[in-house]
């Protein structure tokens, strides 16, 4: 709490002092896009970010502005429909003229947006955590890479919990398709053979888990410890949740980790048959800080008692918190000088200790392990220190010679190999 | 390690002054000695380094061991974070805790939480420790106790394990727990006994066994590993010769057994030529031949062989090399785990369970089939009597089987015991949706009976209107619907084929409301007047029958039966208010396949694609999602071969 | 056509039977000026890209809702399937521009390289490139030809019109009529999401194409200008549909493919062959909804398999029955009013509605609304918007040439049944 203190005290203290300087280059109100879907299937996760965002935003406000100015959300709907994502995006670009938007949950939005922005050279902080294998100018990415979420978690089961086989069960799109492949490669490196992999992929809201439930079960009669790897998404985890507890799975004897089940998503569910089943993600509501209880408390008196917090939140939470200070630094508002100024920003995590922006866009964060409780809640038994984001995982061999710098090198696709710059641009 | 004691001694001199109301720990208590031998490596809590504490905690013969070890693995056990010095605690609230002693137990008071931290075992380290407290289990006066430490042992089986299971056999008056250790014992037997003749009779004594662990044991010990050499090796451990290009053995992993064996010299991948080439550039060219040529393969190739050619780079072998090398030796497996001829025994033991265990697969796949397929039926049937019956198309059809779960999502937010929920959910999911369905055929059905494209329209923003409204109101997010405790866990055969109750509960609600059609349709008076109206309506009419009252009726029977699908799908899956779509096509397509106007053709259908389904899906077991595709494309083309359906109505019936 | 002029009177020119595609072009033509003048590409900038592209998108929903006309409207097929046809349109022309775009930069960044590329290099970068992101590096058979616009763009005639000819053979040749061919068709499109939703598939399951706004070799032109060219051959596209379309539905073709969606039996009785007839509608509706999907997505910029949901074609019909079925000018008002109605409800510019005790956000209720407003046109204004023009046009004295067509006086004269 201190130390955040201290931060805004010396923002606070830099602008009283920079106000008269920059007066003329940034103009009243500083606009700030909101582009999260608030209606549609998407709705659910992303209306929740909305709020964060209009949260922020007010307490922002409240301590002063920015720059000397106000600042103002301006929120549209893209109605989880991803061609409306490029065109809000648009939009709010050219039409509201806003000078940062934080918004985007599903890899398919963000591709969507990405022309956009390169385009029109706009900045926009992404949440979620994704798979990785990109590096846009224009985009900081808050969420955590495959290896900030899917490696460490992979480590534990292999040293932690002693897991021989694996089975990947994911919803067919890109981001578990993607990060089952990181993850395949990176078994076989640590020495796993290729057919103690099963890899599963199944619909979008799938109910019927019994077949893939029983073939997991089926996978310890060779005697080996059978671990689960779940980027099943949304509600379709209900279903899966039920059919293990139904089947009798202990987390002793096939544990479970879940790169997307969050606090969100198991309220939707009774978890006593799934207590010790596992979460990996940089921030868990249940936390001990003191910086995390003031945030708990703060959105449980905006949003109500019942609502829960999670972790694409506390991504918005530090890159909103950074931007400001990028902006105070830079002394404006102005894309390209808050980009240069944000090489390096740090800024406190909820989850204890300091997140920094890396020269590739994406933040070094501590890697936090749950075990789900009865209450739907997660205790955290695992917190590694840092780790720093990775645009281009180092175990695909396509891209493990890439690199991404927009500080020394300006590029975010650098083979090192060859020595040169693949792309400034994405291709989407 | 003593020098931290010591300094945790002094700071808990320090601690006792600064907090003087509370009653000092003992650091000086043999137990706590113990753990701060160890203090570095518990408070690290990882299952790579702990094995060492947890050795000398388990084999330290003091009393305190088992209770220390056991509210670990509980996760009560905190420790100073300056001292170092470990208590029990329970947590009084978010930032206060009781502390207990570790050596007798007493409590020592309440404290802030800020100096303490938990120790946090994960599971790996909570089997660990099981797998300690095994030996002071095993013959605990607490049966639950005893269990744990089974399961312990059946988790990680060390041989160690073995003389204590034994020694603790005798005296076991739980005929459960005796019967469990019997087994166990026998497991450890086949895998850890010291004589080869124990293990193959433990083996031959599992003839036939289905049971995983059983299957896990067998699989370990004819574990083989892979090797290459001139000679066909001699020796009773080789399991099998390999040929180079079969199934089990690529002709590309047969050449790495021989590079990695140093019997041959390694082929080289496309980067690593081009790295080499580039590596030797010179003025322009690479061996004399200009760097602008090599845009092909070829070129490449020739490039290198000359830089070979001039020792410049290392020589890779040929396709010729490679097939020669090949030829040249014998690909075999060995036995690695276990002695020859327990291995042997293993892999007949195993060969005879193979065939049991593919009928048994079999019989589950077949289950899960039929489990789907009363899903399906049970989704269909209201769609049986008004599409099937009345030949309205109702597209709203999938909402009503929303509007059913969400009635039964409201129940249990009012009534909290899950049986009594349920049972005041069916009926109500019947009253809400038939209500919904005859309100509906009164409002807009009624007026379209004869523009049959115009009914799916309507139904269809019906549909859309009612999908948001569920979202308006109960929010996008799936909601829970819990099914009572006794419809928790499954029916379990073997450990091959199980079916979870809550799925038997959904078989058996279907063939019920399979018999409720067959005995409201051809038994009842509302039955006789349902056909003659759908027959006939103007006939019906001049007899005394009033069509109106009677499609109305039968529209609202057809919706409540959909109302109450939805509360049996909703407790097996999930409420959201876009279930209903998952469901419609299919149930479009289940009655269709089966043949409009019959209620077996409908059966038969759900039959077909349940069966269908599960077998794509067993073919191709990684991806559920082609499954549905073919599925649907076989759909597809079945209608077009038999636009009918299975069962075909005949005559006049037929062009009604 | 010819048989039924001999006789009768000289025929008109086709314009003046049908002064509504006159009209029709007049307005498409104004239309197309204005927004020109207005916009931001070449004109005065009133308009922002954004919303060129939203009209431009917009016509092209015009040109797929005439196609819907065509099959529903005048021959009584409900397809519930058509946006299949339409996303394969946008699927074939967006392979190309992903090809062609990645082949540019994987061939600069290779050129760079010590060694000059070979033909194998330059296929692995561009099938990395493409598909790094689904998690695979090999380039699918289906992309076989995706490196040659021509052959891409016979694509987008020749795959929708192929799946459409199969697909109504089997079907039309089977006898599958009425709701039995809706439900069909909706399991078509159904089966299409699913296939394309697997990344096995080959075009990037759930993540579709995207970046298709950019056009391969002109990334110096800014997007007011693309826009606008895009805005053009959408507006061009459409008044060509409009004008086939009105000279298929015209003539004894015209009335032989309205007396099939009144009573099928009857047509075939007399001789007709009912099922190519079907099939030549359903497949060349199927092709105009390809060229107006291949124009719709590059302004839209991604295409993914949601786009070809079964829910997309159930609005498709919905705009065409609001609109007006039976009539060319009622699907386009359709399309264009209610999916411009959408986008602004949607969009949560519409102001909320205040009733005292509830505050109805259209963001939320405009569904509600449009599927209850759904319910209402089918029940008591079957004519859609359209109908409303008729209350104009039937105060005019009917246009009466040619012979009486039955045998009571007042009965319908031949030229007034054509033109109808």
């Amino acid at each position: 709490m201190s130390k955040t203190l201290v931060t805004t005290v010396a923002a606070g203290a830099l602008l009283a002092t920079a106000i008269p300087a920059m007066a003329q280059d940034a103009s009243c109100p500083i606009k700030v896009g909101v582009l999260h879907s608030l209606s549609g299937t998407m709705a659910i996760s992303e209306t929740t970010l909305k709020d964060t965002m209009e949260m922020l935003i007010a307490q922002q406000n409240e301590a002063g502005g920015l720059l000397g100015c106000e600042l103002e959300a301006v929120v549209v709907d893209p109605a989880s429909d991803w061609p409306l994502f490029a065109e809000k995006a648009r939009e709010l670009l050219t039409v509201q003229e806003v000078d940062v938007i934080f918004g985007s949950w599903t890899s398919v939005s963000r591709k969507s947006v990405l022309p956009v922005l390169e385009e029109l050279n706009g900045l926009m902080f992404y949440p979620v955590q994704y798979e990785g294998e990109e590096s846009s100018k224009n985009v900081f990415y808050t969420g955590a890479a495959p290896n900030q979420q899917a490696i460490p978690a992979t480590d534990y089961f292999l040293d932690e919990l002693g897991v021989e086989k694996f089975a990947l069960l994911g919803t067919d799109y890109v981001y578990p398709r993607t990060t089952n492949n990181i993850l395949e490669s990176y078994l076989q490196d640590k020495g796993i053979a290729a057919e103690d992999i099963f890899v599963n992929y199944t619909p979008f809201g799938h109910s019927d888990w019994s077949k893939i439930v029983a073939d997991v079960v089926a996978l310890g009669a060779d005697g080996k410890k059978v671990g689960v790897i779940s980027t099943i998404n949304g509600d379709a985890n209900v279903g899966f949740y039920k059919e293990l507890a139904a089947a009798g799975i202990s987390a002793d004897d096939i544990p479970v980790v879940a790169f997307s089940v969050g606090e969100e998503e198991l309220s939707g569910l009774d978890t006593s048959n799934l207590v010790g089943h596992l979460a990996a993600w940089n921030y868990f509501q249940s936390a001990d800080t003191a910086e995390n209880e003031a945030w708990v408390a703060a959105w449980k008196e905006r949003m109500g008692e019942e609502r829960v917090t999670n972790d694409p939140m506390e991504a918005h939470y530090i890159g909103f918190n950074m931007w400001v200070n990028a902006a105070t630094a830079a002394g404006s508002t102005d894309v390209d000088a808050v980009r240069t100024a944000m090489y390096g920003q740090e800024f406190p995590n909820l989850t204890g200790g300091t997140a920094v922006m890396l020269p590739n866009h994406h933040l070094a964060k501590p890697v936090l392990i749950g075990e789900i409780q009865e209450d739907g809640q997660f205790d955290i038994i695992s917190q590694t220190d840092e780790v720093p984001g990775d645009a281009w995982t180092d175990f695909l061999p396509e891209s493990a010679v890439l690199v991404s710098d927009w500080q020394e090198l300006e590029c975010g696709m650098f083979n090192t190999q060859t020595e040169t710059c693949v792309q400034i641009k994405s291709n989407y | 390690m003593i020098l931290r004691a010591v300094l945790g001694l002094a700071m808990l001199v320090v601690a006792t002054v600064a907090a003087p109301g509370l009653r000092a720990q003992a650091p000086e208590a043999p137990i706590q000695h113990l753990l701060q031998e160890h203090g570095e490596i518990i408070a690290k809590s990882s299952r790579r380094t702990i094995g060492p504490a947890i050795e000398a905690l388990a084999t330290s013969g003091l009393p305190e061991a088992q209770v220390v070890l056991e509210r670990w693995q509980a996760k009560e056990m905190w420790f100073h974070e300056e001292t170092g010095l470990f208590v029990f605690a329970e947590e009084v609230d978010r930032s206060t805790i009781k502390i207990f002693d570790i050596a007798d137990g007493s409590e020592i008071g309440d404290v802030p939480d800020d100096d303490y931290k938990q120790l946090k075992p994960n599971s790996g380290i909570r089997g660990l420790i099981g797998g300690a407290l095994v030996q002071f289990q095993l013959s605990d006066p607490n049966p639950r106790n005893r269990m744990r430490a089974l399961n312990a042992i059946e988790r990680r089986p060390e041989a160690g394990h073995l003389a204590a299971l034994r020694g603790a056999m005798e005296g076991e008056d739980n005929p459960a727990i005796a019967a469990r250790k019997a087994r166990l014992e026998r497991l450890l037997t086949m895998e850890f006994d010291e004589s080869e003749e124990a293990r193959i009779a433990a083996i031959e004594g599992f003839a036939g066994d289905l049971g995983v662990d059983v299957r896990a044991v067998l699989n370990r010990m004819v574990a083989t590993r892979r090797g290459a050499a001139a000679e066909a090796p001699e020796g009773a451990d080789i399991a099998r010769l390999l040929t180079p290009g079969s199934e089990d053995l690529s002709l590309a992993d047969a050449y790495g057994l021989l590079v990695s064996a140093e019997l041959a010299a390694p082929r080289i991948s496309r980067d690593a030529k081009r790295a080499a080439l580039v590596a030797n550039i010179e003025n322009g060219s690479v061996a004399g031949i200009e760097v602008a040529t090599l845009g092909s393969e070829g070129a490449r190739d020739l490039a290198y062989a000359a830089l070979a050619e001039a020792g410049v780079v290392e020589p890779v072998a040929t396709e010729a090399q490679v097939a020669e090398a090949l030829e040249a030796h014998v690909f075999f497996e060995r036995y690695v785990a276990a002695p020859p001829g327990v291995a042997q025994a293993a892999q007949v033991a195993l060969g005879a369970i193979e065939l049991r265990l593919g009928l048994n697969e079999a019989a589950d796949l077949a289950l899960d089939a039929l489990s789907l397929a009363s899903i399906y039926f049970l989704a269909a049937i209201g769609l049986a009597i008004t599409f099937g019956v009345m030949r309205v198309i109702n597209m709203a059809h999938g909402e009503f089987i929303m509007m059913g779960a969400y009635t039964g999502y409201v129940v249990q937010l009012f009534v909290s015991d899950y049986t009594l929920s349920i049972l005041i959910a069916l009926p109500l999911a019947f009253l809400v949706t038939f209500g919904a369905g005859v309100a509906m055929e009164r409002l807009v059905i009624r007026w379209l009976y004869h523009r049959p494209l115009e009914t799916l329209l309507a139904t269809f923003g019906i549909s859309i209107a009612l999908q948001q409204l569920a979202k308006n109101i109960f929010g996008t997010q799936a909601r829970p619907l819990t099914a009572p405790g006794w419809l928790d866990g499954s029916l379990v055969f073997n450990d091959v084929v199980s079916i979870s109750y809550i799925r038997i509960a959904i078989f058996v609600l279907a063939l019920l409301f399979l018999a409720l059609f067959l005995f409201v349709m051809n038994r009842t008076r509302l039955g006789l007047e349902v056909r003659a109206v759908t027959q006939n309506p103007r006939m019906a009419a001049s007899m005394g029958i009033n069509p109106d009252r009677i499609n109305m009726l039968t529209f609202g029977f057809g919706s409540g039966i959909a109302g109450i699908a939805g509360v049996a799908i909703g407790l097996y899956a999930k409420v959201t208010s876009e279930m209903g779509q998952d469901y419609i096509v299919q149930s479009f397509m289940t009655v269709v396949v089966g043949g409009v106007g019959n209620i077996w053709g409908t059966l038969l259908g759900a039959s077909l694609v349940g069966l269908l389904q599960k077998g794509i899906e067993w073919m191709n077991p990684s991806n559920t999602l082609a499954a549905q595709t073919y599925m649907i494309l076989f759909i597809i083309l079945f209608i077009q071969f038999r636009p009918r359906g299975i069962i075909a109505l005949k005559g006049r019936a037929a062009e009604a | 056509m010819s048989d039924l002029a001999i006789g009768a009177a000289p025929r008109r020119p086709f314009v003046a039977r049908h002064p509504s595609v006159l009209i029709f072009l007049a307005l498409l033509a104004l239309f197309t000026l204005g927004v020109t003048i207005l916009a931001e590409g070449f004109g005065i900038g009133v308009i922002s890209t954004s919303f060129v592209k939203t009209l431009g998108k917009t016509l092209c929903l015009c040109l797929v809702a005439l196609a819907m006309d065509l099959v529903w409207g005048y021959t009584g097929i409900l397809s519930l399937g058509h946006m299949a046809f339409f996303g394969l349109g946008g699927y074939a022309i967006g392979m190309w521009l992903m090809y062609a775009r990645t082949e540019l930069i994987v061939i600069e960044s290779l050129s760079a390289a010590p060694l000059p590329p070979t033909p194998d290099e330059i296929r692995d970068g561009i099938a990395n490139q493409i598909f790094g992101v689904v998690g695979a590096s090999e380039l699918p058979p289906i992309w076989a030809v995706a490196h040659s616009l021509p052959l891409q763009l016979a694509a987008v005639v020749l795959v929708p019109g192929l799946l459409a000819l199969v697909f109504g053979w089997l079907a039309f040749r089977s006898r599958v009529t009425g709701v039995y061919l809706s439900i069909l068709t909706q399991a078509m499109t159904l089966g299409l999401a699913l296939w394309l939703f697997q990344n096995d598939s080959g075009l990037r399951g759930n993540n579709g194409l995207s970046g298709l706004q950019n056009l391969p070799g002109l990334g110096g032109v800014p997007q007011s200008t693309v826009s606008m060219w895009f805005f053009w051959g959408s507006a061009l596209a459409l008044g060509l549909g409009y004008v086939l379309c009105a000279w298929v539905v015209s003539g004894k073709f015209g009335s032989v493919i309205r007396a099939i969606r009144d009573d099928e039996a009857r047509v075939r009785f007399l001789g007709y062959p009912v099922e190519a007839f079907k099939l030549f509608i359903f497949t060349l509706s199927a092709v105009i909804a390809g060229i107006a999907g291949a124009l719709y997505y590059p302004q839209a910029g991604i295409i993914n398999p949601a786009e070809v949901a079964p829910i997309a074609s159930i609005y498709l019909a919905v705009w065409v029955a609001i609109g007006g079925r039976g009539r060319l000018y009622g699907a386009v008002i359709g399309a264009a009013l209610v999916s411009l109605l959408s986008t602004w409800f949607t969009g949560g510019q519409a102001p909320d509605l205040d009733l005292g005790f509830y505050r109805i956000q259209w963001v939320d209720w405009w569904t509600v609304l449009l599927g209850l407003s759904f319910v209402a046109v089918t029940l008591f204004a079957p004519k859609g918007i359209g109908g409303l023009i008729d209350l104009i046009t039937e105060r005019r004295p009917p246009d009466r040439h040619g012979a009486d067509l039955g045998p009571e006086p007042g009965a319908l004269r031949e030229q007034e049944a054509d033109a109808k």
